[in-house]
Protein backbone atom coordinates (compact mmCIF):
# COMPACT_ATOMS: atom_id res chain seq x y z
CA UNK A 1 0.00 0.00 0.00
CA UNK A 2 0.93 3.36 -0.82
CA UNK A 3 2.78 5.56 2.25
CA UNK A 4 0.75 8.89 2.13
CA UNK A 5 3.42 10.40 4.83
CA UNK A 6 7.03 9.08 4.66
CA UNK A 7 9.88 10.91 6.09
CA UNK A 8 13.57 9.62 6.29
CA UNK A 9 16.23 10.93 8.84
CA UNK A 10 14.83 14.21 9.55
CA UNK A 11 17.27 16.41 11.46
CA UNK A 12 16.28 19.60 13.57
CA UNK A 13 18.70 21.68 15.59
CA UNK A 14 17.67 24.88 18.05
CA UNK A 15 21.41 26.04 18.66
CA UNK A 16 22.50 22.95 21.44
CA UNK A 17 19.20 21.14 21.17
CA UNK A 18 18.81 18.37 18.99
CA UNK A 19 14.66 18.56 18.85
CA UNK A 20 14.92 15.95 15.92
CA UNK A 21 17.57 13.46 15.44
CA UNK A 22 16.90 11.58 12.58
CA UNK A 23 13.27 10.28 12.58
CA UNK A 24 11.76 7.77 10.20
CA UNK A 25 8.38 8.04 10.18
CA UNK A 26 5.74 6.42 7.26
CA UNK A 27 1.92 6.45 7.32
CA UNK A 28 -0.20 4.57 5.05
CA UNK A 29 -3.16 5.95 3.29
CA UNK A 30 -6.49 5.78 5.38
CA UNK A 31 -4.80 4.81 8.41
CA UNK A 32 -4.05 6.92 11.75
CA UNK A 33 -0.71 6.72 13.05
CA UNK A 34 -0.18 8.64 16.74
CA UNK A 35 2.87 9.93 17.68
CA UNK A 36 3.67 8.79 20.92
CA UNK A 37 6.06 10.65 23.70
CA UNK A 38 7.02 12.76 26.49
CA UNK A 39 6.24 16.59 26.44
CA UNK A 40 9.85 17.50 24.39
CA UNK A 41 10.31 14.62 22.42
CA UNK A 42 10.12 16.05 19.18
CA UNK A 43 6.57 15.48 18.27
CA UNK A 44 5.38 18.64 16.98
CA UNK A 45 8.76 19.41 15.33
CA UNK A 46 8.23 16.84 13.10
CA UNK A 47 4.51 18.14 12.38
CA UNK A 48 5.84 21.21 12.06
CA UNK A 49 8.54 19.89 9.30
CA UNK A 50 5.52 17.98 7.61
CA UNK A 51 2.76 20.95 7.62
CA UNK A 52 5.78 23.36 5.63
CA UNK A 53 5.80 25.15 9.50
CA UNK A 54 10.04 25.10 9.77
CA UNK A 55 12.30 23.33 7.26
CA UNK A 56 14.51 20.14 8.58
CA UNK A 57 18.17 20.94 9.07
CA UNK A 58 18.51 17.60 7.26
CA UNK A 59 16.40 14.54 6.11
CA UNK A 60 13.94 14.47 2.98
CA UNK A 61 9.55 14.19 3.37
CA UNK A 62 6.73 14.09 1.60
CA UNK A 63 3.23 14.42 1.93
CA UNK A 64 1.09 12.66 -0.90
CA UNK A 65 4.43 12.15 -2.83
CA UNK A 66 4.71 15.88 -3.01
CA UNK A 67 8.19 16.99 -1.34
CA UNK A 68 7.87 19.35 1.53
CA UNK A 69 10.49 21.11 0.99
CA UNK A 70 10.43 21.71 -2.84
CA UNK A 71 6.94 22.58 -3.13
CA UNK A 72 5.47 23.47 0.44
CA UNK A 73 2.32 25.52 -1.29
CA UNK A 74 1.48 22.12 -3.04
CA UNK A 75 1.53 20.48 0.08
CA UNK A 76 0.11 22.85 1.87
CA UNK A 77 -3.47 22.29 -0.85
CA UNK A 78 -3.41 18.33 0.57
CA UNK A 79 -3.10 18.74 4.62
CA UNK A 80 -5.27 20.49 7.43
CA UNK A 81 -3.37 21.21 10.50
CA UNK A 82 -4.71 21.68 14.10
CA UNK A 83 -2.18 23.12 16.63
CA UNK A 84 -1.06 22.25 20.06
CA UNK A 85 -2.66 25.34 21.54
CA UNK A 86 -5.97 26.39 19.71
CA UNK A 87 -5.02 28.75 16.74
CA UNK A 88 -8.41 30.50 16.74
CA UNK A 89 -8.61 33.77 16.54
CA UNK A 90 -10.43 34.70 19.72
CA UNK A 91 -12.05 38.25 18.75
CA UNK A 92 -13.53 36.46 15.72
CA UNK A 93 -16.83 34.68 16.42
CA UNK A 94 -16.39 30.84 15.61
CA UNK A 95 -18.75 31.21 12.60
CA UNK A 96 -15.71 33.95 11.11
CA UNK A 97 -12.80 31.94 12.38
CA UNK A 98 -13.92 29.15 10.03
CA UNK A 99 -15.32 31.57 7.15
CA UNK A 100 -11.99 33.33 6.90
CA UNK A 101 -10.24 30.04 6.82
CA UNK A 102 -12.46 28.54 4.03
CA UNK A 103 -11.37 31.90 1.86
CA UNK A 104 -7.90 31.30 2.75
CA UNK A 105 -8.46 27.86 1.58
CA UNK A 106 -9.94 29.78 -1.44
CA UNK A 107 -13.41 27.77 -1.26
CA UNK A 108 -14.82 30.99 -2.37
CA UNK A 109 -17.49 33.20 -0.55
CA UNK A 110 -20.41 30.84 -1.06
CA UNK A 111 -19.00 27.92 -0.45
CA UNK A 112 -16.81 29.35 2.69
CA UNK A 113 -20.09 29.93 4.41
CA UNK A 114 -21.56 26.85 3.96
CA UNK A 115 -18.33 25.01 4.82
CA UNK A 116 -18.24 26.87 7.96
CA UNK A 117 -21.98 26.52 9.21
CA UNK A 118 -21.71 22.81 8.45
CA UNK A 119 -18.65 22.44 10.27
CA UNK A 120 -19.93 24.24 13.16
CA UNK A 121 -23.49 22.12 13.35
CA UNK A 122 -20.90 19.06 13.56
CA UNK A 123 -19.06 20.09 15.69
CA UNK A 124 -22.27 20.89 18.33
CA UNK A 125 -21.00 25.23 18.37
CA UNK A 126 -23.98 26.25 16.53
CA UNK A 127 -25.23 28.19 19.48
CA UNK A 128 -22.08 29.71 20.19
CA UNK A 129 -21.63 30.77 16.31
CA UNK A 130 -21.70 34.04 16.63
CA UNK A 131 -20.42 34.37 19.96
CA UNK A 132 -17.06 35.71 19.85
CA UNK A 133 -14.42 32.55 21.05
CA UNK A 134 -13.42 34.29 23.79
CA UNK A 135 -16.54 33.14 25.62
CA UNK A 136 -15.69 29.26 24.69
CA UNK A 137 -14.36 26.96 26.72
CA UNK A 138 -11.16 24.94 26.34
CA UNK A 139 -13.44 22.20 25.06
CA UNK A 140 -14.75 24.47 22.87
CA UNK A 141 -12.09 26.13 21.26
CA UNK A 142 -10.26 22.89 20.40
CA UNK A 143 -13.59 21.91 18.18
CA UNK A 144 -13.44 24.90 16.47
CA UNK A 145 -9.48 24.53 16.10
CA UNK A 146 -10.01 21.09 14.52
CA UNK A 147 -13.16 22.10 12.58
CA UNK A 148 -10.71 24.32 11.40
CA UNK A 149 -8.54 21.78 10.30
CA UNK A 150 -11.16 20.07 8.03
CA UNK A 151 -12.91 23.13 6.38
CA UNK A 152 -11.11 21.89 3.09
CA UNK A 153 -11.87 18.45 3.34
CA UNK A 154 -8.33 18.14 2.99
CA UNK A 155 -7.24 14.09 2.18
CA UNK A 156 -4.10 14.43 5.07
CA UNK A 157 -4.75 15.69 8.80
CA UNK A 158 -2.14 16.48 10.96
CA UNK A 159 -3.56 16.87 14.89
CA UNK A 160 -1.13 18.37 17.38
CA UNK A 161 -1.83 17.19 21.07
CA UNK A 162 -5.78 17.63 20.01
CA UNK A 163 -6.88 16.94 23.99
CA UNK A 164 -3.55 18.32 25.71
CA UNK A 165 -5.17 20.01 28.96
CA UNK A 166 -8.97 19.33 28.38
CA UNK A 167 -10.71 17.50 31.22
CA UNK A 168 -11.52 14.23 30.71
CA UNK A 169 -15.56 14.76 29.27
CA UNK A 170 -13.92 17.35 26.56
CA UNK A 171 -11.38 14.52 25.97
CA UNK A 172 -13.65 11.86 25.16
CA UNK A 173 -15.94 14.49 22.74
CA UNK A 174 -13.27 15.22 20.55
CA UNK A 175 -12.40 11.57 20.57
CA UNK A 176 -15.65 10.58 19.36
CA UNK A 177 -15.54 13.49 17.20
CA UNK A 178 -11.66 11.89 16.07
CA UNK A 179 -13.11 8.34 15.57
CA UNK A 180 -15.74 9.57 13.28
CA UNK A 181 -13.26 11.36 11.26
CA UNK A 182 -11.28 8.13 10.66
CA UNK A 183 -14.38 6.60 9.71
CA UNK A 184 -14.99 8.77 6.72
CA UNK A 185 -11.75 7.56 5.69
CA UNK A 186 -9.15 10.69 6.08
CA UNK A 187 -5.28 9.99 6.69
CA UNK A 188 -4.62 11.05 9.92
CA UNK A 189 -1.42 12.22 12.07
CA UNK A 190 -1.76 12.83 15.61
CA UNK A 191 0.66 13.50 18.47
CA UNK A 192 -0.07 12.36 22.02
CA UNK A 193 1.60 11.95 25.51
CA UNK A 194 -0.94 8.89 25.97
CA UNK A 195 -1.08 5.78 25.23
CA UNK A 196 -4.83 5.54 26.38
CA UNK A 197 -5.36 8.32 23.31
CA UNK A 198 -3.41 5.99 20.74
CA UNK A 199 -4.97 2.98 21.75
CA UNK A 200 -8.77 4.53 21.83
CA UNK A 201 -7.40 6.21 18.15
CA UNK A 202 -4.63 4.58 16.27
CA UNK A 203 -3.91 1.82 14.21
CA UNK A 204 -0.05 2.16 14.69
CA UNK A 205 1.97 4.07 17.12
CA UNK A 206 4.97 5.35 16.89
CA UNK A 207 7.18 6.09 19.87
CA UNK A 208 9.46 8.82 19.86
CA UNK A 209 12.14 10.40 22.66
CA UNK A 210 14.99 12.52 22.24
CA UNK A 211 13.87 13.05 18.90
CA UNK A 212 13.66 9.61 17.26
CA UNK A 213 11.50 6.87 16.48
CA UNK A 214 12.40 4.01 19.68
CA UNK A 215 9.45 1.77 19.06
CA UNK A 216 6.90 1.32 16.50
CA UNK A 217 3.93 -1.08 16.51
CA UNK A 218 -0.05 -1.20 17.37
CA UNK A 219 -0.82 -0.54 20.58
CA UNK A 220 -0.88 -3.82 21.56
CA UNK A 221 2.52 -4.73 20.50
CA UNK A 222 3.53 -1.96 22.82
CA UNK A 223 1.48 -3.16 25.68
CA UNK A 224 3.19 -6.65 24.99
CA UNK A 225 6.39 -5.15 24.67
CA UNK A 226 5.93 -3.72 28.16
CA UNK A 227 4.18 -6.73 29.48
CA UNK A 228 0.64 -7.31 30.19
CA UNK A 229 -0.85 -5.32 33.75
CA UNK A 230 0.86 -3.55 36.28
CA UNK A 231 -0.18 -3.88 39.88
CA UNK A 232 0.63 -0.91 41.86
CA UNK A 233 0.95 -1.07 45.99
CA UNK A 234 0.47 1.72 48.20
CA UNK A 235 2.27 0.00 51.80
CA UNK A 236 0.49 2.13 55.11
CA UNK A 237 3.66 2.31 56.63
CA UNK A 238 7.34 2.79 55.24
CA UNK A 239 8.70 -0.22 57.63
CA UNK A 240 6.72 -2.99 56.00
CA UNK A 241 7.78 -1.95 52.02
CA UNK A 242 10.64 -4.26 51.60
CA UNK A 243 7.96 -7.00 52.60
CA UNK A 244 5.34 -5.70 49.87
CA UNK A 245 8.35 -5.92 47.59
CA UNK A 246 9.40 -9.72 48.64
CA UNK A 247 5.41 -10.51 48.31
CA UNK A 248 5.16 -8.95 44.82
CA UNK A 249 8.55 -10.15 43.29
CA UNK A 250 6.97 -13.63 43.57
CA UNK A 251 4.47 -12.97 40.60
CA UNK A 252 6.39 -9.39 39.25
CA UNK A 253 7.27 -10.85 35.41
CA UNK A 254 10.04 -8.45 35.05
CA UNK A 255 11.96 -5.67 37.31
CA UNK A 256 9.87 -4.52 40.33
CA UNK A 257 9.83 -0.41 40.04
CA UNK A 258 9.96 2.13 43.19
CA UNK A 259 7.48 4.96 42.40
CA UNK A 260 8.43 8.70 42.89
CA UNK A 261 5.41 8.32 45.40
CA UNK A 262 6.32 7.48 48.85
CA UNK A 263 5.41 3.97 49.76
CA UNK A 264 4.45 2.79 46.47
CA UNK A 265 5.68 -0.36 45.15
CA UNK A 266 4.76 -1.24 41.36
CA UNK A 267 5.30 -4.57 39.27
CA UNK A 268 5.01 -5.60 35.94
CA UNK A 269 2.44 -8.86 35.82
CA UNK A 270 0.94 -10.59 33.17
CA UNK A 271 -2.43 -12.94 34.35
CA UNK A 272 -4.63 -9.92 35.06
CA UNK A 273 -7.45 -10.96 38.77
CA UNK A 274 -6.08 -13.94 39.94
CA UNK A 275 -3.02 -12.78 40.76
CA UNK A 276 -4.08 -9.82 41.79
CA UNK A 277 -6.01 -12.15 44.45
CA UNK A 278 -2.86 -13.98 45.35
CA UNK A 279 -0.60 -10.41 45.78
CA UNK A 280 -4.18 -9.69 48.32
CA UNK A 281 -3.55 -12.99 50.12
CA UNK A 282 -0.05 -12.93 49.95
CA UNK A 283 0.30 -9.40 51.66
CA UNK A 284 -2.57 -10.39 53.94
CA UNK A 285 -0.22 -13.22 55.58
CA UNK A 286 2.29 -11.31 55.54
CA UNK A 287 0.75 -8.76 57.75
CA UNK A 288 1.23 -5.70 55.40
CA UNK A 289 -1.55 -3.18 55.92
CA UNK A 290 -2.05 -1.43 52.17
CA UNK A 291 -3.40 1.16 51.43
CA UNK A 292 -4.37 1.41 47.95
CA UNK A 293 -4.19 -1.39 45.45
CA UNK A 294 -4.60 -1.02 41.22
CA UNK A 295 -4.59 -3.44 38.62
CA UNK A 296 -4.13 -1.78 35.58
CA UNK A 297 -3.10 -1.61 31.57
CA UNK A 298 0.30 0.03 31.53
CA UNK A 299 0.87 3.81 30.79
CA UNK A 300 2.93 6.09 29.35
CA UNK A 301 5.19 6.00 31.74
CA UNK A 302 5.62 2.45 31.55
CA UNK A 303 6.34 1.83 28.09
CA UNK A 304 9.03 4.91 28.40
CA UNK A 305 10.52 2.62 31.53
CA UNK A 306 10.82 -0.37 29.69
CA UNK A 307 11.78 1.15 26.70
CA UNK A 308 14.51 4.18 27.48
CA UNK A 309 14.97 3.50 31.06
CA UNK A 310 13.62 6.64 32.16
CA UNK A 311 10.10 7.83 32.98
CA UNK A 312 7.96 10.55 31.03
CA UNK A 313 7.81 14.31 32.26
CA UNK A 314 5.42 14.50 34.85
CA UNK A 315 2.18 15.76 33.86
CA UNK A 316 1.64 18.54 36.62
CA UNK A 317 4.95 20.01 35.19
CA UNK A 318 3.58 20.40 31.93
CA UNK A 319 -0.06 21.65 32.52
CA UNK A 320 2.11 24.52 34.89
CA UNK A 321 4.21 25.40 31.75
CA UNK A 322 0.87 25.25 29.97
CA UNK A 323 -0.64 27.80 32.34
CA UNK A 324 2.96 30.01 33.10
CA UNK A 325 2.51 31.04 29.15
CA UNK A 326 -1.11 31.32 28.80
CA UNK A 327 -0.27 34.35 31.83
CA UNK A 328 2.73 35.33 29.81
CA UNK A 329 0.32 36.18 27.10
CA UNK A 330 -2.44 38.11 28.57
CA UNK B 1 -2.37 35.38 -10.49
CA UNK B 2 -0.10 35.86 -7.83
CA UNK B 3 -0.55 39.29 -6.98
CA UNK B 4 -4.54 38.67 -7.39
CA UNK B 5 -4.13 35.56 -4.65
CA UNK B 6 -2.01 38.00 -2.75
CA UNK B 7 -4.79 40.85 -2.96
CA UNK B 8 -7.85 38.29 -2.58
CA UNK B 9 -6.02 36.63 0.74
CA UNK B 10 -5.16 40.10 1.78
CA UNK B 11 -8.67 41.10 1.97
CA UNK B 12 -9.88 38.75 3.85
CA UNK B 13 -6.83 39.47 6.76
CA UNK B 14 -7.73 42.83 6.38
CA UNK B 15 -11.36 42.28 6.78
CA UNK B 16 -10.30 40.02 10.13
CA UNK B 17 -8.35 43.05 11.90
CA UNK B 18 -11.40 45.36 10.78
CA UNK B 19 -13.85 42.95 12.84
CA UNK B 20 -10.80 43.29 15.83
CA UNK B 21 -11.40 47.06 15.94
CA UNK B 22 -15.00 46.58 16.66
CA UNK B 23 -14.47 43.62 18.78
CA UNK B 24 -11.79 45.59 20.93
CA UNK B 25 -12.96 48.95 21.00
CA UNK B 26 -10.89 49.83 23.91
CA UNK B 27 -7.71 50.10 21.60
CA UNK B 28 -9.74 52.40 19.42
CA UNK B 29 -10.49 54.90 22.22
CA UNK B 30 -6.60 54.71 23.54
CA UNK B 31 -5.65 55.28 19.41
CA UNK B 32 -7.82 58.63 19.22
CA UNK B 33 -7.28 59.82 22.79
CA UNK B 34 -3.86 59.97 22.75
CA UNK B 35 -3.71 61.99 19.56
CA UNK B 36 -6.40 64.44 21.14
CA UNK B 37 -4.27 65.05 24.57
CA UNK B 38 -1.20 65.64 22.07
CA UNK B 39 -2.52 68.38 20.58
CA UNK B 40 -4.36 69.85 23.79
CA UNK B 41 -0.90 69.60 25.74
CA UNK B 42 1.35 70.70 23.00
CA UNK B 43 -1.01 73.69 21.84
CA UNK B 44 -1.99 74.97 25.49
CA UNK B 45 2.06 74.44 27.34
CA UNK B 46 4.05 74.80 24.40
CA UNK B 47 1.75 77.36 22.32
CA UNK B 48 2.51 80.11 25.01
CA UNK B 49 6.64 79.87 25.20
CA UNK B 50 7.05 78.97 20.97
CA UNK B 51 7.05 82.10 19.63
CA UNK B 52 6.37 81.80 15.10
CA UNK B 53 7.24 84.63 13.23
CA UNK B 54 4.14 86.27 11.49
CA UNK B 55 1.33 83.26 12.54
CA UNK B 56 0.37 81.62 15.53
CA UNK B 57 1.91 77.93 16.83
CA UNK B 58 -1.06 76.26 16.82
CA UNK B 59 -1.54 76.81 12.95
CA UNK B 60 2.62 75.65 12.83
CA UNK B 61 2.08 72.55 15.12
CA UNK B 62 -0.84 70.83 13.63
CA UNK B 63 1.21 69.83 10.71
CA UNK B 64 4.02 68.43 13.05
CA UNK B 65 1.54 66.39 15.16
CA UNK B 66 -0.32 64.54 12.17
CA UNK B 67 3.30 63.53 11.13
CA UNK B 68 4.05 62.36 14.97
CA UNK B 69 0.77 60.63 15.54
CA UNK B 70 0.65 58.79 12.07
CA UNK B 71 4.31 57.30 12.70
CA UNK B 72 3.40 56.09 15.72
CA UNK B 73 -0.13 54.70 13.98
CA UNK B 74 2.37 52.33 12.63
CA UNK B 75 3.55 50.55 15.36
CA UNK B 76 0.21 49.39 15.59
CA UNK B 77 1.02 47.17 12.95
CA UNK B 78 4.13 45.72 14.48
CA UNK B 79 2.58 45.02 17.56
CA UNK B 80 -0.96 43.35 15.91
CA UNK B 81 1.66 40.83 14.19
CA UNK B 82 3.67 40.23 17.22
CA UNK B 83 0.41 39.33 18.61
CA UNK B 84 -0.75 36.84 15.98
CA UNK B 85 2.53 35.44 16.52
CA UNK B 86 2.45 35.06 19.91
CA UNK B 87 -0.71 33.47 20.05
CA UNK B 88 0.27 31.04 17.62
CA UNK B 89 -2.66 32.03 14.67
CA UNK B 90 0.62 32.83 12.34
CA UNK B 91 1.06 28.95 12.07
CA UNK B 92 -2.44 28.50 11.09
CA UNK B 93 -2.02 30.98 8.54
CA UNK B 94 1.68 30.03 7.55
CA UNK B 95 0.07 26.20 7.19
CA UNK B 96 -2.33 27.30 4.38
CA UNK B 97 -2.50 27.25 0.74
CA UNK B 98 -2.55 31.62 1.32
CA UNK B 99 -0.09 34.26 -0.33
CA UNK B 100 3.03 34.43 2.29
CA UNK B 101 2.38 38.01 0.94
CA UNK B 102 -1.47 38.49 2.41
CA UNK B 103 -0.91 38.46 6.45
CA UNK B 104 1.39 41.48 5.86
CA UNK B 105 -0.33 43.12 3.67
CA UNK B 106 -3.70 42.57 5.08
CA UNK B 107 -2.26 44.38 8.34
CA UNK B 108 -0.64 47.43 6.91
CA UNK B 109 -4.08 47.84 4.77
CA UNK B 110 -6.14 47.81 7.88
CA UNK B 111 -3.89 49.87 9.65
CA UNK B 112 -4.64 53.11 7.48
CA UNK B 113 -7.92 52.82 8.84
CA UNK B 114 -6.52 53.46 12.21
CA UNK B 115 -4.50 56.64 11.16
CA UNK B 116 -7.44 57.56 9.50
CA UNK B 117 -9.60 57.88 12.48
CA UNK B 118 -6.95 59.21 14.44
CA UNK B 119 -6.20 62.09 11.89
CA UNK B 120 -10.16 62.88 11.19
CA UNK B 121 -10.29 63.50 15.23
CA UNK B 122 -7.54 65.49 15.27
CA UNK B 123 -8.17 67.35 13.06
CA UNK B 124 -11.34 68.26 15.02
CA UNK B 125 -9.59 68.69 18.36
CA UNK B 126 -7.36 70.97 15.84
CA UNK B 127 -10.25 72.83 14.39
CA UNK B 128 -11.34 73.57 18.48
CA UNK B 129 -8.24 75.01 19.13
CA UNK B 130 -7.98 77.68 16.59
CA UNK B 131 -6.48 75.51 13.81
CA UNK B 132 -7.64 76.72 10.19
CA UNK B 133 -6.92 75.08 6.62
CA UNK B 134 -6.44 77.46 4.89
CA UNK B 135 -5.64 76.42 1.62
CA UNK B 136 -7.58 74.47 -0.70
CA UNK B 137 -9.36 71.09 -0.15
CA UNK B 138 -7.43 69.75 -2.98
CA UNK B 139 -4.45 70.71 -1.45
CA UNK B 140 -5.86 69.52 2.35
CA UNK B 141 -6.73 66.07 0.52
CA UNK B 142 -3.54 65.95 -0.82
CA UNK B 143 -2.06 66.50 2.71
CA UNK B 144 -3.94 63.71 4.91
CA UNK B 145 -3.23 61.53 1.87
CA UNK B 146 1.17 61.69 2.02
CA UNK B 147 0.57 61.58 5.84
CA UNK B 148 -1.04 58.22 5.12
CA UNK B 149 1.05 57.34 2.38
CA UNK B 150 4.19 57.59 4.69
CA UNK B 151 3.03 55.93 7.62
CA UNK B 152 2.07 52.96 5.66
CA UNK B 153 5.25 52.68 4.44
CA UNK B 154 6.68 52.51 7.91
CA UNK B 155 3.71 50.45 8.52
CA UNK B 156 6.02 47.95 6.65
CA UNK B 157 9.01 48.75 8.71
CA UNK B 158 7.16 48.04 12.00
CA UNK B 159 5.65 44.89 9.94
CA UNK B 160 9.21 43.17 10.32
CA UNK B 161 9.70 44.29 13.63
CA UNK B 162 6.99 43.14 14.67
CA UNK B 163 7.79 39.25 13.27
CA UNK B 164 11.46 39.51 14.68
CA UNK B 165 10.56 40.07 18.61
CA UNK B 166 9.14 37.77 21.23
CA UNK B 167 6.42 39.74 22.17
CA UNK B 168 4.14 42.86 21.22
CA UNK B 169 5.41 45.16 24.04
CA UNK B 170 8.86 44.81 22.82
CA UNK B 171 7.53 46.56 19.44
CA UNK B 172 5.96 49.23 21.55
CA UNK B 173 9.27 50.04 23.42
CA UNK B 174 11.84 49.27 20.91
CA UNK B 175 9.86 51.89 18.57
CA UNK B 176 9.30 54.65 20.73
CA UNK B 177 13.04 54.68 21.65
CA UNK B 178 13.48 55.27 17.66
CA UNK B 179 10.48 56.93 17.03
CA UNK B 180 10.52 59.66 19.80
CA UNK B 181 13.90 61.23 18.26
CA UNK B 182 12.68 60.66 14.84
CA UNK B 183 9.73 63.12 15.33
CA UNK B 184 11.84 65.43 17.40
CA UNK B 185 15.00 66.32 15.71
CA UNK B 186 12.90 67.32 13.01
CA UNK B 187 10.58 70.43 12.59
CA UNK B 188 7.29 69.15 13.94
CA UNK B 189 7.37 70.63 16.68
CA UNK B 190 9.11 73.85 16.76
CA UNK B 191 10.59 75.30 13.76
CA UNK B 192 14.56 73.18 12.79
CA UNK B 193 16.22 76.49 11.59
CA UNK B 194 17.74 77.79 15.11
CA UNK B 195 19.04 73.95 15.80
CA UNK B 196 23.06 73.32 16.56
CA UNK B 197 24.33 72.77 12.93
CA UNK B 198 24.13 68.70 13.15
CA UNK B 199 20.77 68.54 14.38
CA UNK B 200 19.67 71.36 11.79
CA UNK B 201 21.49 69.14 9.07
CA UNK B 202 20.15 65.76 10.36
CA UNK B 203 16.41 67.51 10.73
CA UNK B 204 16.78 69.16 7.00
CA UNK B 205 17.36 65.39 5.69
CA UNK B 206 14.99 63.60 8.41
CA UNK B 207 11.87 63.10 5.96
CA UNK B 208 9.84 63.41 9.28
CA UNK B 209 10.69 66.98 8.76
CA UNK B 210 9.73 66.90 4.53
CA UNK B 211 6.16 65.03 5.75
CA UNK B 212 5.60 67.77 8.44
CA UNK B 213 6.41 70.55 6.08
CA UNK B 214 4.94 68.92 2.99
CA UNK B 215 1.60 69.28 4.67
CA UNK B 216 2.06 72.42 6.65
CA UNK B 217 2.56 73.75 3.20
CA UNK B 218 -0.66 72.15 1.79
CA UNK B 219 -3.18 73.37 4.17
CA UNK B 220 -1.57 76.75 3.96
CA UNK B 221 -0.25 77.16 7.66
CA UNK B 222 2.73 78.56 6.56
CA UNK B 223 2.73 82.58 7.89
CA UNK B 224 3.34 84.46 4.44
CA UNK B 225 6.81 86.19 4.69
CA UNK B 226 8.24 83.23 5.69
CA UNK B 227 11.42 82.73 4.11
CA UNK B 228 12.08 79.65 1.80
CA UNK B 229 13.38 76.89 3.02
CA UNK B 230 17.23 76.32 1.99
CA UNK B 231 17.48 72.58 1.80
CA UNK B 232 16.43 70.36 -1.31
CA UNK B 233 14.04 68.12 1.13
CA UNK B 234 12.37 70.92 2.34
CA UNK B 235 12.27 72.63 -0.59
CA UNK B 236 10.55 69.65 -2.49
CA UNK B 237 8.94 68.75 0.58
CA UNK B 238 6.12 66.37 -1.44
CA UNK B 239 9.07 64.60 -3.68
CA UNK B 240 10.96 63.75 -1.01
CA UNK B 241 8.55 62.36 1.07
CA UNK B 242 7.39 60.17 -1.73
CA UNK B 243 10.71 59.44 -2.56
CA UNK B 244 10.74 58.03 0.98
CA UNK B 245 8.57 56.60 1.16
CA UNK B 246 8.74 54.32 -2.09
CA UNK B 247 12.07 53.25 -0.35
CA UNK B 248 10.98 52.41 2.61
CA UNK B 249 8.55 49.97 1.03
CA UNK B 250 10.83 48.62 -1.89
CA UNK B 251 13.37 47.74 0.89
CA UNK B 252 10.74 46.66 4.04
CA UNK B 253 8.15 45.13 2.16
CA UNK B 254 10.07 42.00 0.68
CA UNK B 255 12.12 42.00 4.22
CA UNK B 256 8.82 41.53 6.08
CA UNK B 257 7.42 38.98 4.13
CA UNK B 258 10.40 36.81 3.86
CA UNK B 259 10.44 37.42 7.49
CA UNK B 260 6.78 35.88 8.11
CA UNK B 261 7.61 32.93 5.94
CA UNK B 262 10.16 31.72 8.26
CA UNK B 263 8.55 33.04 11.27
CA UNK B 264 8.03 29.43 13.02
CA UNK B 265 7.16 29.85 16.63
CA UNK B 266 9.45 28.58 18.73
CA UNK B 267 9.03 25.37 21.04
Amino acid sequence: MQNIIEATGLVKRYGEVVALDGLDLSVREGTVVALLGPNGAGKTTAVSILTTLIEPDDGTATVAGVDVLAEPAEVRKLIGLSGQYAAVDEHLSGFENLDMIGRLYRLGRKKARTRARELLERFDLTDAADRSVKTYSGGMRRRLDLAGALVAESPVLFLDEPTTGLDLPSRRELWRIIRDLVKRGSTLLLTTQYLEEADRLADDVLVIDNGKAIAQGTTDDLKDLVGGQRIEVKVKVSEKVPAAREVLGRVAVGELHDDERPRVVVAPITGGAPVLARVLADLEAEDVEVTDVVLRRPTLDDVFLALTGHATEPEEDRSEKATTRKRGQA
Amino acid sequence: MNTLYAISDGLVIARRNIIKIKRVPEVLVFVLLSPIMFVLLFAYVFGSAIPIAGGSYREFLMAGIFAQTVIFGATFTGAGLAEDMQKGIIDRFRSLPMSRAAVVMGRTASDVIYNLLSLLIMALTGLVVGWRIRGSLIDALAGFGLLLLFSYAVSWMMALVGLSVPSPEVVNNASFMVIFPITFIANTFVPSENFPTVLRVFAEWNPVSSVAHATRTLFGNIPPGTPEPTAWPLQNAVLYTIIWAGIIIAVFAPLAVRRYTKAAKKG
